[in-house]
């Protein structure tokens, strides 16, 4: 399974370092979604830093829409479905190996994103370890999610307007719980900050058992 | 007595007992309203707005039920020793009242909070969850109507509907895991916040809900095998509907189908 998940991952990422897609245009939109948001709270500097991880996470989870598409996208063409399907791959390995590079490239984004808070909403990191962790629970959760749910729509006419209904409220904790962690790492609540990656690895750890154990029934039917 | 025997003559798409089972339902419906709007006194704090626990929490019970069947019948459709279409439809059925009883929760408590709370909604964990239990079901509905091939959309769906109902035991717990706004148990604990006429009001809703839920399972479930029955039969339809134009004779498609096609062709004409 490990191995496969490696060949697959592996794949996956080689693809993307030859197209280039996530920096060069997920990445330019994430910082796209920020000035906007910018745009709309009217550059008012007292609400941007003290809404700033809730945007951080939203922007967050809008790129992790493009991921996951980008990623089912690079199986739609040429029968490369059918070629995953009959290539003899552990299913298991292949969900972890397909979310594990859509994390990869979240991690990427969220550095920039990261970034560009600073510097837009003069955002200060007070908790690096709280910051670091919840960031990589939140990102685990959302890569296994949206492979889950990126295989289930794999194959259909309707998948890139029916993959946003799907997923959106399935990771809304993660939006809620990474948005109160970082609120907590920023300095921005006196709450405890940890009681809220609990939640993030839950979720994390469902939806990664889930994607393992159910990706060979989706993989058979995609 | 005319009224009742005409109703039980009448040949919808249910049967005799579905009948009865939709008679019976009237009746404690009929029975709740009248003791939750004319025996149950108002309560002493929350006056006449108390008769909504009549509806709300017997609505909520019955969206939880509907899911956590869906679920069921998707984890049986799942398992292949137990896998058939017949668990697939029981969860369609099932995930679609559910969110029917669903969005009756959420109007509902909507009407108690103005009153009592001042506001419509508010971001409360038992009311955010609820509203995402909504979404997520609404997302496994427009899954459900993608088409394609039907076992290959009963397994894509299956999976989606045991995720979705994950959901449902975090926001049955959300009282009593996280501060809210919500009040937590209002029977289920040692002393019941609600005696006399309301805690018997209030029981007999649940068992009227029950009854509603069983009736409107059965009419859904069976939409749900004419439905996969068109799916099914509507190309052989299609097809020797073209082979009649050119008139071929061939092998017709089931008296059901026939005769709904026929009516559709006169409605067509006259119109």
């Amino acid at each position: 399974m490990w191995r496969d998940a490696v060949v697959v991952g592996g794949k996956d990422l080689r693809v993307e370092m030859h197209s280039r897609v996530t920096t060069t245009q997920v990445a330019p939109y994430a910082i796209l979604v920020l000035l906007l948001f910018g745009f709309a709270f009217d550059q008012n500097h007292a609400i941007l830093s003290q809404a700033a991880p809730g945007l951080f996470w939203m922007a967050v989870l809008l790129c992790s829409m493009l991921a996951v598409q980008r990623s089912f996208a690079l199986e739609a063409a040429d029968g490369a479905r059918d070629g995953l399907r009959l290539s003899g791959l552990d299913p298991a390995g292949i969900f972890l190996g397909k979310a594990a590079a859509v994390a990869l490239q979240l991690v990427i984004l969220e550095v920039v994103l990261g970034l560009g808070i600073a510097v837009l909403f003069g955002t200060t990191f007070h908790n690096p370890a709280l910051l670091v962790l919840s960031a990589a629970a939140a990102t685990v959760g959302l890569a296994s999610a949206g492979t889950l749910y990126g295989m289930v729509a794999a194959g259909l006419r309707v998948r890139e307007t029916l993959l946003p209904l799907l997923i959106l409220p399935v990771v809304a904790p993660v939006l809620l719980g990474a948005t109160q962690a970082w609120m907590a790492a920023l300095g921005l609540t006196t709450a405890d900050g940890w009681r809220w990656l609990t939640l993030l690895v839950s979720f994390a750890a469902i939806y990664v058992t889930f994607g393992v154990l159910s990706f060979s029934v989706l993989v058979e039917e995609a | 007595m005319v009224m009742v025997r005409r109703m039980l003559e009448y040949r919808g798409t249910g049967d005799r007992v579905t009948r009865i089972l939709g008679l019976v339902t009237l009746v404690l419906v009929a029975v709740t309203a009248w003791l939750g709007l004319v025996v149950s006194p108002p309560d002493k704090v929350q006056g006449q707005l108390v008769r909504l626990i009549y509806v709300h929490p017997a609505a909520a019970t019955a969206c939880y039920v509907g899911f956590g069947l869906c679920a069921f019948a998707s984890l049986a459709y799942l398992w292949p020793r137990t896998r058939s279409r017949r668990w697939d439809r029981l969860a369609a059925a099932s995930a679609e009242i559910g969110v029917v009883f669903c969005i009756l929760t959420l109007v509902t408590g909507s009407i108690w909070g103005r009153p009592a709370w001042g506001v419509w909604w508010t971001w409360d964990a038992r009311l955010t969850l609820t509203a995402l239990l909504l979404a997520v079901f609404l997302g496994y509905l427009a899954l459900r109507r993608t088409g394609g091939d039907p076992d290959s959309r009963a397994k894509r769906c299956a999976v989606v509907a045991v995720v979705c109902a994950l959901l449902v035991p975090v926001d049955h717990e959300a009282t009593t895991w996280w501060q809210t706004l919500h009040q937590g148990n209002t029977i289920l604990r040692p002393n019941p916040l609600i005696h006399g006429w309301q805690l018997l009001t209030m029981l007999i809703s649940f068992v009227t809900y029950g009854f509603l839920f069983a009736w409107l399972l059965v009419h859904r479930y069976r939409v749900e095998v004419l439905e996969d029955r068109f799916e099914d039969e509507g190309y052989e339809v299609a097809i020797a509907e073209r082979r009649a134009e050119g008139g071929v004779v061939t092998i017709g498609p089931s008296p059901v189908l026939s005769e709904s096609l026929s009516v559709s062709t006169q409605k067509a004409g006259q119109s």
